[in-house]
């Protein structure tokens, strides 16, 4: 059996795959505002990365993104609880000075407080929230950098632009702090609208000497070289592949939404999926370019993504025979168990042992002698 | 490998052609030195090279170039790719991916190669110009001298035959500027390339170089070292060097010079280099046990030195030494964790911009960064206008800078330049001595210049030793922070070498470059164990020694 095969041989997992992963785990949540199953969908998360994530730079995003989650909620409670008045209900928990606003509006400012509007805001950035900690873990596993490393050929200029910005955006924060050192210097100020602009220019006018500079070089080094598509071909690809695109996102909204009747969500994701690949397929074909060391799709990988969609499925299912349990009726209930949905979320724990676990760099090692044989 | 049959090169718009009648052959396995003065259109051959001229800059080329029996005038740059390698100004800029390794392939990618081939080549690109180590490592985080090496490698994967670099150590320290040199030397000898590269510090790689392409205006002039440099308008110092002692053939390296000059050591030894010393002035900077840091980073380590009015003080170091952080310091642009720093009798960060420039002025390392407005004219009135504004709280200066003194200042340090020419148009030396002019308008008693020479020519670099000297002998304090040991001989009195955030030394130069490897001039190299730096003094000393008192 290929190493790549095994769950024990160290190697960095696809990003795709826990992507997907993530995705799964993503769908179950947004079924939900029971926060018992959204509790355990993020437990469940934290769980993989610590037991999952790499030593990279990227790898330590999850603390952001749990950051930005807690944020969420709570900037969700302040304006449920105290801006809005159709969430209020009977459990007065405080009065707030309040000013008064127009009638009819559903607005107020201050006043009541009740304990319903303050769980019901709870529960929905919880929900958001988990959301939120559902990508942050993708991202932490697999970084969306080495995610665009994969993206098929037929997107592959889209890709490329992409990878730029990541790499132009921040530099674009160093220069703009550079040039607002200068500016000190020169004793002028730059506060206010015209310190914006003196700022701005020399950036802006520096990024557009970059992208120039970074197009010389990627023409010399062969870019576009072997792309002879022909004008109709290029025209087929992209629209099969902007048909299938707005099919799959019709589909999944569909498909997550659960108000829309049901042939909308599945068979529009069918058909999109199959115009995308074809898409992916015919402008693939088109482009001469070939991958290096392109990350290996393998049993780990299927695994992974497997135990991503296992919760979402069983989220669907218990959402179709027993709603009750992940919509609460009232929201001062104590919440019920979802037992299916939950059996669901405990499989997606499971790459914690079936990823492979990551490779441990050798110590810095020396520069190595330059070996001048081997070229030949 | 590479011909060019009456070649000329006129950009849209421009008034006259950037190259005109060049017939220039090189040959393969040849490292071709491309020289002249900054704007004399060394870029353009360069680019010529691999079709970016005209194909990617646009313009009119007339003639033909031919690169391995490829006209470029059917074969675009990327039809190129696998026969010329070209790595621009700055790496940075050229990167596609963020990875060493990434980068490496990337090349091969566009061409599609086999993924076995690919694999193959990015090791034993990786050994060959020693990043294995680095290979899984981001491009932004490597020292300069690796960003080099790793576009240098990004471009051999391709397996050219020609590798064309466009200053290629321009922002380097000496050691980094030596390792890629030696690199390129190596894949000269060993591999057999076709090497093409331009370079300001002749003193760094003419040894090395087979041929001197000369770009004077709008020719070419093509021949041995040797030839070419004997009566060229730029020339290293070790050639000026044989030219005062009158030797042929000229010595292009050290070791050559040192092998000839038996005879000149004999004759100077009787004889006593220039004082250095300049008169002691007041006191206006005075720093002590300085430590900063960016966040764990520690970036000075208990600094502890002065500058007094009247003196030049060559701050030297390798590329993240601290030698910026010093510089920021001292303009209180960056809090120190402990320690004192008076500057002009102020505390720097303590005040505000507008009173900060009447105390400390700071050329940064790019200067365009001070730049905004349109025209020169306009930069130099906004120049004008902060000046004139009284800081809060001191009463108005009087005539302290009328209309048109930057402008006036600026014409002086940079004359026959169209005030209403953008900034960005000026020249490298050009817009310098603009941000100069801009600083030096409030009349700073401390100056401060970060890496002055990059991207300077010889006419420039002699242009800002006069400027610099100037500016000492009436009385204000400079600091200049660079890798130019040529520019330290010539100009500095004083110099300090900073290494890991700690003052290493602090001495009059003499004393702190003559026995240093990387920071003595190549006059000092030749003559020492005597006391010369530049072959200017060596010049006078000998036609005083000739007049018989």
């Amino acid at each position: 059996m290929h190493p790549h095969h095994r769950i024990t041989h160290p190697r960095a997992l696809h990003p795709g795959a826990w992507w997907l992963w993530a995705i799964g785990l993503s769908a179950a949540a947004s079924r939900t505002q029971n926060p018992v199953p959204l509790l355990l969908i993020l437990a469940v998360g934290g769980f993989v990365v610590a037991a999952r994530r790499s030593t990279a730079p990227w790898a330590h995003s999850y603390g952001a993104f749990l950051k930005l989650a807690i944020l969420v909620v709570v900037v969700r409670i302040l304006f449920q609880a105290l801006l809005s008045t159709g969430s209020q209900g009977p459990t007065i928990l405080f009065t707030l000075p309040s000013a008064p606003m127009p009638d009819g509006s559903g607005l107020k400012l201050g006043g009541v407080v009740t304990l319903e509007a303050v769980l019901r805001a709870l529960y929905e950035g919880l929900q958001f929230a988990v959301i939120i900690c559902c990508v942050g873990a993708a991202n932490a596993l697999g970084s969306a950098r080495r995610l665009l490393r994969s993206v098929p050929g037929a997107l592959y200029e889209v890709g490329v632009a992409c990878v730029i910005a990541l790499t132009v955006a921040p530099q674009l924060v160093t220069d703009a702090q550079r040039i607002r050192a200068a500016h000190r210097l020169r004793g002028s100020s730059t506060r206010g609208p015209r310190g914006l602009g003196r700022v701005a220019m020399p950036v802006l006018e520096g990024a557009l000497e970059h992208s120039v500079d970074l197009a010389a070089a990627m023409d010399s080094r062969g870019y576009g070289r072997t792309f002879d598509a022909t004008r109709t071909s290029r025209r087929i690809t992209t629209g099969l592949m902007f048909g299938g695109l707005l099919g799959v996102c019709v589909g999944v909204y569909g498909l997550l939404d659960g108000t829309t009747s049901s042939w909308f969500g599945l068979p529009m994701l069918c058909a999109g999926s199959v115009l995308a690949a074809a898409g992916i397929v015919l402008g693939g074909r088109r482009s001469g370019r070939s991958r290096y060391r392109s990350d290996p799709w393998a049993l780990p990988e299927w695994l992974v993504v497997a135990s991503g969609v296992v919760p979402a499925v069983a989220m669907f299912v218990n959402v179709d025979v027993a709603p009750e349990q992940l919509y609460l009726a009232s929201v001062v209930m104590t919440p019920p168990v979802p037992a299916l949905a939950c059996l669901g979320i405990l499989v997606a724990a499971l790459p914690a042992v079936l990823a492979p676990p990551q490779p441990v760099l050798v110590a810095e090692s020396h520069p190595a002698e330059p070996a001048l044989e081997v070229v030949g | 490998m590479i011909t060019f049959e009456k070649v000329g090169v006129q950009y849209d718009g421009a008034p006259a052609p950037v190259l005109t009648g060049v017939d220039l052959t090189i040959a393969e396995g040849e490292l071709a030195l491309v020289v002249g003065r900054t704007g004399s259109g060394k870029s353009t051959l360069l680019r010529a090279i691999n079709g970016l001229v005209p194909h990617f800059s646009g313009g009119t080329l007339t003639g033909r170039v031919t690169v391995d029996g490829r006209d470029t005038r059917d074969h675009r740059p990327r039809d190129l790719a696998d026969v010329v390698g070209y790595v621009g100004q700055d790496p940075m800029a050229g990167f596609v991916t963020d990875t060493v390794e990434d980068e490496l392939a990337y090349g091969m990618e566009s061409l599609g190669l086999s993924p076995a081939v690919m694999r193959k080549r990015v090791e034993e690109t990786l050994d060959l110009l020693a990043l294995a180590h680095l290979r899984e490592r981001p491009l932004a985080g490597l020292s300069g001298g690796e960003q080099q090496r790793a576009a240098i490698g990004s471009v051999l994967t391709t397996h050219p035959r020609i590798l064309v670099l466009d200053e290629p150590t321009s922002a380097l320290d000496p050691v980094a500027s030596e390792e890629v040199l030696a690199t390129l030397q190596r894949l000269v000898h060993d591999l057999g390339l076709t090497v093409v590269l331009a370079e300001h510090r002749l003193e760094r790689v003419v040894q090395y170089a087979d041929r001197v392409v000369l770009v004077n205006g709008t020719g070419v002039v093509s021949g041995s070292p040797a030839e070419v440099l004997a009566d060229a308008p730029v020339a290293p110092p070790v050639v000026e060097l044989g030219r005062v002692a009158g030797w042929k053939p000229l010595p292009l390296s050290v070791r050559d010079a040192r092998r000839q000059a038996g005879d000149l050591r004999a004759a100077l030894a009787d004889l006593q280099p220039p004082s250095r010393t300049p008169e002691a002035g007041e006191l206006v900077v005075r720093v002590e046990h300085l430590a900063a840091s960016y966040a764990r980073v520690p970036a000075l380590q208990g600094v502890s030195t002065t500058l007094a009015r009247g003196e030049i003080v060559a701050l030297m170091g390798r590329n993240g030494a601290g030698k910026s952080t010093l510089l920021n310091v001292m303009v209180g642009s960056k809090r120190v964790t402990s320690g004192t720093v008076i500057v002009d009798g102020l505390d720097p960060r303590a005040l505000k911009p507008a009173q900060l420039l009447h105390h400390v002025g700071l050329v940064p390392q790019t200067p365009g960064d001070l730049l905004y407005a349109a025209t020169v004219a306009d930069e130099c009135a906004a120049a004008d206008r902060v000046i004139r504004r009284p800081p809060p709280g001191t009463p108005a200066r009087d005539g302290a800078a009328e209309p048109g003194t930057t402008l006036e200042l600026f014409d002086r340090l940079s004359p026959d330049v169209d005030p209403e020419t953008h900034p960005r148009d000026l020249s490298e030396g050009q817009r310098l001595t603009l941000a100069l002019a801009i600083v030096l308008a409030a009349k700073p008693p401390v100056l401060l210049l970060d890496e002055p020479t990059r991207g300077l020519d010889y006419t420039a670099k002699h242009r800002l030793v006069e400027i610099l000297r100037d500016l000492a002998a009436e009385g204000h304090a400079v600091m200049l922070a660079t890798h130019d040991v040529e520019l330290v001989a010539e100009v500095a009195h004083r110099v300090l070498v900073i290494a890991e955030g700690e003052l290493v030394a602090d001495g009059p130069i003499a004393d702190v470059v003559v026995a240093s490897p990387a920071f003595a001039p190549q006059v000092a190299k030749v003559l020492a164990p005597q006391r010369w730096l530049t072959p200017t003094e060596v010049a006078v000393a000998l036609a005083d020694s000739r007049i018989p008192r």
